[in-house]
């Protein structure tokens, strides 16, 4: 009887213990390849059962299978959803870094902190680590291939080189502008919209649930931005103010954890027009909050942001997401905390009413 | 004091839900109430065609073309900025002083009539090493022509000499002068530097502004990505020389371009380009693979 409990209590603690092993072993401070990556999913979907699934939606041109982490907790019908993809461009290693970053963190905090918890009921989270596996892959290759950027369809015939810019090859105003016909540049749009299979994965799975997503954040590097729809510059998106406003918010938020300065505005406007991206086509899909995160930093370094900085960047970058998923998730189930205006009418009210029982 | 805090929290209560900063949810599919030149979003609108009717929106006018007060935080200042930078690191640069652009306070542009666009920017640049900043005055022309020839700057930023640098500067001169240093890869993919080899990486990232201040068009932006590669030469003349394989970034076309530089260096005189040569894309490094599926 005894000897039965103490192998119990002896299996739970092991349990436990390689529970908390893996969270803590796990460096979200290192780079990762991409099998570590894939491992570094399974064990979350495992550790994490209750809240956290793998989602297989698609394959690389190289017949990878394209995955997602949805987590939340488990509500009866359709829950609301944040969208969130790192690794659409391979060189730009910090972004997948910063995805698993915020994966830990949303796992991490829900526990303790009440408004991470309510949105954890209210909405699911689908994050995608690496969306261009066969660039990313490449682009561990050696030291010829980590500024790799497309992905690795081969051209097509007549043009000898490989690749097209998953981020110019989405439906949406579709190589109008800010895109390259020729095969072997890294702006190079495809052979047709939607026309490689990690940007149909992304459409396809979508597309079925267009209605359930509230925001869709699409994580690259660098230069320190927040770009909003849309990249053509003739083109405006009907929530223009909206989304200004918020990006503005965000990149205050950004700032207050390390002094980073990110600039706020439409593509165009800010760093170059261009067609087919992500961010766009999930805009036009009915998306409302649809923002493009550039990193750190501002070239400096580059893609090759150094380790030792992995983890001030993916820390201003949360709270930069974060709080445009909170309030994308206050718009439409109420802001429980005190909104900013309240605080306001809070002082000025102290102030009236403790004026006011003074006379 | 008790009645005052309920009549307080009372009023905030009541406020609290009309005066909330967030939107009320609209339907999903119409908003019309929004910018006045934007598309109308419906569903039928989401628009897989690709053909979407072309507006004119006042917002995007001061960016075609931008003549007048530019907004500094749009591309056109800061691309005429990243050129300053460039300039300030051929004339100031060093294995020990390397400027990088901090903010553009604010810009100007100017049709030249012939000659080409004149822009007039408040800027501040920092020395990355010192961290100290130094707000700046400079014009840049970018001349018409084809092929467009380079830009032209003038600059006055005197307080970024009195960065002292010159005992740090003799020491590693005198360090060098009889060897013959070869390293690669500057920074490595995982963005790290040997600490000994930091002096080799800002001596490239100067040595490379000359070839950026010389390609930079308004349509350009230019970073040094890395150094591929590093071979001292023979100190000729009481200067190192050196032979690099630099990766410069485009952001604006995205794409990697690699150059060829032959230079010298020493405290007295600063970097002087003797060869540069333009490498041809790595095309054929693309056509034979063999992919192994091993993921």
């Amino acid at each position: 009887m005894l000897y039965c409990a103490a192998l119990c209590f002896v299996a739970l603690l092991s349990a436990a213990e390689a529970a908390t092993i893996e969270r803590a072993e796990y460096d979200h401070y290192k780079y990762h390849p991409m099998p570590e990556i894939t491992q570094w999913m399974t064990q979350i979907a495992q550790n994490y059962s209750d809240i956290a699934s793998i989602e297989d939606y698609g394959k690389t041109y190289e017949n990878r299978t394209i995955s997602l982490l949805k987590i939340g907790l488990k509500t009866p019908g359709t829950k609301k959803a944040i969208w969130m993809d790192c690794g659409i461009h391979a060189r730009e290693w910090i972004a997948p870094a910063f995805c698993q970053y915020f994966v830990s963190q949303i796992l991490q905090t829900y526990k303790t902190d009440p408004k991470m918890e309510e949105m954890m009921k209210n909405m699911d989270f689908y994050v995608t680590p690496v969306l261009n596996m066969d660039g990313y892959i490449y682009s561990w290759k050696n030291n010829t291939t980590r500024l790799w950027r497309k992905n690795r369809t081969p051209g097509p015939a007549g043009c000898n080189c490989y690749g097209t810019d998953l981020n110019r090859n989405f439906d949406a105003n579709w190589g109008s502008v800010g895109v390259s016909r020729d095969c072997c540049e890294n702006i190079y749009c495809g052979k047709g919209a939607a026309s490689e299979p990690e940007a149909q994965a992304v459409a396809e799975y979508l597309g079925k649930r267009k209605n359930d997503f509230l925001c869709f954040l699409t994580i690259h590097s660098y230069g320190q931005l927040l770009l909003i729809p849309y990249g053509h510059p003739n083109i405006s998106a009907p929530n223009y103010d909206e989304l200004m406003e918020v990006g503005l918010a965000a990149a205050e938020a950004i700032k207050e954890v390390h002094g980073m300065e990110y600039a706020v505005g439409t593509s165009p406007a800010i760093l170059y027009p261009n067609s087919g991206s992500s961010r766009d086509w999930a805009r036009m899909q009915g998306i409302p909050l649809a923002f493009t995160f550039e990193l750190r930093d501002k070239g400096q370094h580059g893609f090759l942001l150094p380790e030792d900085q992995i983890q001030p960047a993916c820390e201003e970058a949360y709270r930069g997401a974060l709080h445009i998923i909170t309030y994308a998730h206050d718009k439409t189930f109420g802001g429980a905390s005190v909104t900013a205006a309240a605080a306001l009418w809070t002082v000025l009210l102290a102030v009236g009413v403790t004026s006011a029982s003074v006379m | 004091m008790s009645l005052s805090s309920l009549v307080f929290l009372a009023v905030l209560l009541g406020v609290n839900g009309s005066l909330s900063v967030t939107i009320r949810p609209e339907a999903a599919s119409t908003d019309m109430s929004a910018h006045p030149n934007s598309l109308p979003e419906t569903a039928d609108e989401a628009d897989t065609s690709g053909q979407v009717r072309v507006l004119e929106l006042e917002e995007t006018e001061e960016d075609v073309m931008a003549t007048g007060e530019l907004n500094p935080n749009h591309y056109p200042a800061q691309r005429a900025a990243n050129v300053v930078r460039h300039y300030l690191n051929t004339r100031y640069g060093s294995p020990y002083r390397v400027f990088t652009l901090n903010r553009v306070h604010s810009g100007n542009a100017e049709d030249m009539a012939d000659s080409g666009r004149k822009y007039q920017l408040e800027i501040s640049v920092q020395d990355f090493i010192s961290n100290k900043t130094e707000k700046c005055s400079a014009e840049v022309l970018f001349p018409r022509g084809e092929p467009q020839d380079s830009p032209s700057v003038q600059a006055s930023c005197e307080e970024l000499l009195k960065i002292d640098t010159k005992a740090q500067e003799e020491a590693w001169y005198q360090q060098n002068k009889n060897q013959s240093l070869v390293t690669a890869h500057l920074p490595d993919s995982y963005g790290h530097i040997d600490p000994g080899n930091e002096p080799l990486w800002h001596l490239g990232i100067v040595a490379s502004s000359f070839i950026m201040l010389n390609e930079s068009t308004e349509n350009t932006l230019y970073n040094m990505a890395q150094v591929a590669n590093v071979t001292q030469l023979e100190t000729e003349n009481d200067q190192l020389k050196f032979d690099y394989y630099i990766l410069l970034h485009d952001m604006v076309s995205q794409e990697i371009i690699h150059w060829k530089l032959l230079f010298t260096w020493s405290p007295a005189e600063g970097v002087k380009v003797l060869q540069k040569e333009l490498m041809p894309k790595c095309h054929h490094c693309e056509t034979v693979e063999v992919i192994a599926n091993t993921n």
